[in-house]
């Protein structure tokens, strides 16, 4: 006993050292999101001249300025963003449940085969695919509307959603479908009343990156939407840059601030469920 | 492969039980079919927008595709134009090489080492990891990148605090020696995922083993390299494999810090970056296609050197 009694102020300051090490890292990981938010309620001239996160004198125009700066109101950017990424949420979810539910669950030849083909999709840079797809959905009349970034979804075309899902589905005790089967469930049956109930963990997280990352999407936007009517909000925000820069960083500033507030409120709402979902993946992997 | 396949094949014939041959036969090619019917939307997917696209690039890549005029066979001269003519060619593969080469082992180390500080039970550990993880969210989108314009601008947040310190620093986005750094520290910023995967393993390693290494006398350097090291090795491994593939991706900070040039003086030209350029503003989609078939091999190389080294050194235990 009594040597843990000695030990244990010793302890103490590395620990004291460490929580110093990470709150400082923790401030200069926050500070430029901090600034860039204070930044968005200054007047421009105190933008670069006042050093203080608090701003001294509020500038909400800003926001009003920039919401309309560039002839298109950026309603019209962050509609079209909602409705890509609500899109593509659905189309992933399903495709890829369904996907990973055949490849869990149910018994077919060469599967172990298609299965490799998934996982080496994976792998494969997009960029080899862009040219083709282009001229793909060119040709289908696609070019400039919103089906060349929402219909690829339903065709579970992001592997990594379908390994996250085969992962989550092959943990669950398979006694349920089976007793499911013996009672002549059909496959669909045990897919939509079993599997995707106890499933929605991992199709909340499949949900949340699939927005997340189709919200921050750039390079297909950029080559597949051409009028200012059909952008999104990435490709409002390099409009704006282009238009306006320099000149009006407090307006810019705010509509930078505006996109990431979807991805930062998923960020509070599931934290837990991103950081579970990136850590199996990850470690099955 | 073929090895894969076949393996399937002994459980399908195990499911025929002497008794009922016939409707085991129909039961298995009813589940067949199922298979191949949940199967569908992937394989249509796989087809059409995937192995059909992959052969199509091989094919244009040595054509003079151009989208508009009908394509001519121009055999290998793309390839040979690349590595023969196009200077900028080579300026966008030494900048890639350099982004992949500097900001993957950095945002490694960094995400080690913080993983391993916030695995000691500390209080508000939770707090720190959501704090860490954020910049990794948002660090793609178009508005850090517009934020990071500003953040190593000439007049930014970076050179204040220089010049709090008495350093007058240079504009850092405009000059061709900084530009790129800025860029490899708005990767590094974003370690938190690779922080979450080495957290969720280093929690798998049995806490017995340090416990006994600490009976045989074993120092905090000696646990680290004998213990935490190898057990660790598997997900040092997929966040190297990770994050090499992610690097060679990087496309929108480039284009957004340098308006979409690759500038100042080429110095933010990625590989991304030039393969759309000649794609889609000078619609030179024959070349492209064929500087794509090289992101692939240079990317199949990487993964394979990764997968070939990790035999040497993961460890996947007994």
């Amino acid at each position: 006993m009594s040597t843990t009694a000695r030990i244990r102020p010793a302890r103490l300051a590395p620990r004291l050292l460490m929580h110093a090490g990470l709150i400082a890292g923790a401030i200069v990981m926050l500070y430029p999101l901090l600034w860039m938010v204070s930044s968005s309620v200054k007047p421009n001239n105190q933008i670069f001249t006042d050093l203080s996160l608090w701003p001294r004198e509020l500038r909400l125009e800003n926001y009003s300025d920039g919401w309309s700066g560039i002839g298109v109101s950026f309603r019209t950017f962050f509609l079209n963003s909602f409705v890509i990424s609500t899109l593509s949420v659905i189309g992933n979810v399903l495709s890829c449940s369904i996907t990973a539910y055949a490849f869990a669950r149910l018994e077919f030849r060469f599967k172990s085969f298609w299965f490799a083909v998934m996982l080496m999709t994976l792998m494969l840079p997009l960029h080899v695919l862009l040219v083709p797809q282009y001229v793909l959905f060119r040709n289908f009349g696609w070019l400039d509307s919103i089906l060349p970034l929402t219909v690829p979804n339903f065709l579970a075309t992001d592997a990594f959603f379908i390994f996250l899902i085969v992962q989550f589905i092959r943990g669950l005790p398979r006694e349920l479908d089976q007793a499911a089967e013996m009672d002549g469930a059909s496959p669909w049956q045990v897919y939509w009343q079993i599997i995707v109930p106890l499933c929605v963990p991992a199709l909340v997280t499949t949900a949340i990156f699939t927005f997340i990352w189709s919200w921050n999407d750039f390079l297909s936007q950029l080559i597949y939407l051409n009028s200012v009517d059909n952008y999104t909000v990435s490709l409002g925000l390099r409009l704006f840059l282009d238009s306006v820069g320099v000149s009006s960083w407090g307006p810019m500033l705010a509509m930078s601030t505006l996109a990431l507030i979807p991805v930062f409120v998923l960020f509070l709402l599931f934290q837990r469920l991103l950081v579970e979902g990136i850590a199996t993946t990850g470690l099955k992997g | 492969m073929d090895q894969l396949a076949v393996s399937s094949k002994p459980m399908g014939d195990a499911a025929i039980s002497p008794g009922g041959r016939t409707r085991a036969i129909k039961r298995s090619t009813k589940k067949q079919l199922y298979g191949y019917l949940f199967l569908a939307p992937w394989l249509i997917g796989f087809f059409v927008l995937t192995a059909g696209p992959l052969f199509a690039s091989l094919y244009y890549s040595f054509t003079d595709f151009d989208l508009l005029t009908s394509s001519n066979w121009v055999g290998l001269s793309n390839y040979t134009e690349m590595f023969t003519e196009d200077d900028r060619y080579f300026t966008s593969l030494k900048v890639t090489l350099t982004y992949v080469v500097f900001s993957v082992p950095l945002s490694l180390a960094f995400s080690l080492l913080v993983a391993m500080v916030l695995n000691q039970k500390l209080a508000g550990m939770s707090f720190y990891r959501s704090v860490y993880y954020l910049p990794s969210l948002l660090g793609g989108s178009v508005s850090i990148a517009i934020l990071w314009r500003q953040v190593f601008g000439g007049d930014g947040i970076v050179n204040r605090a220089l010049a709090a310190i008495g350093i007058d620093g240079p504009s850092w986005i405009s000059s061709p020696d900084y530009a790129l750094d800025t860029l490899i520290v708005l990767h590094v910023w974003q370690f938190g995922a690779a922080m979450i995967i080495f957290l969720a393993g280093l929690r798998q390693i049995p806490q017995d083993l340090y416990d006994a290494a600490a009976v045989d006398g074993a120092g905090l350097l000696s646990k680290f390299a004998r213990i935490t090291v190898p057990m660790l090795s598997p997900v040092v491994f997929f966040n190297l494999v990770l994050g090499i593939i992610g690097a060679f991706k990087a496309f929108t900070p480039a284009y957004i810090v340098s308006g979409g040039s690759g500038g100042p003086l080429d110095a933010t030209l990625f590989y991304t970056l030039y393969l759309y350029q000649k794609a889609f503003t000078s619609f030179e989609m024959g070349y492209a296609s064929a500087m794509a078939w090289i992101l692939l091999l240079i990317i199949a190389f990487f993964t394979t050197l990764t997968f070939v080294s990790g035999k040497y050194w993961v460890h996947y235990g007994d």
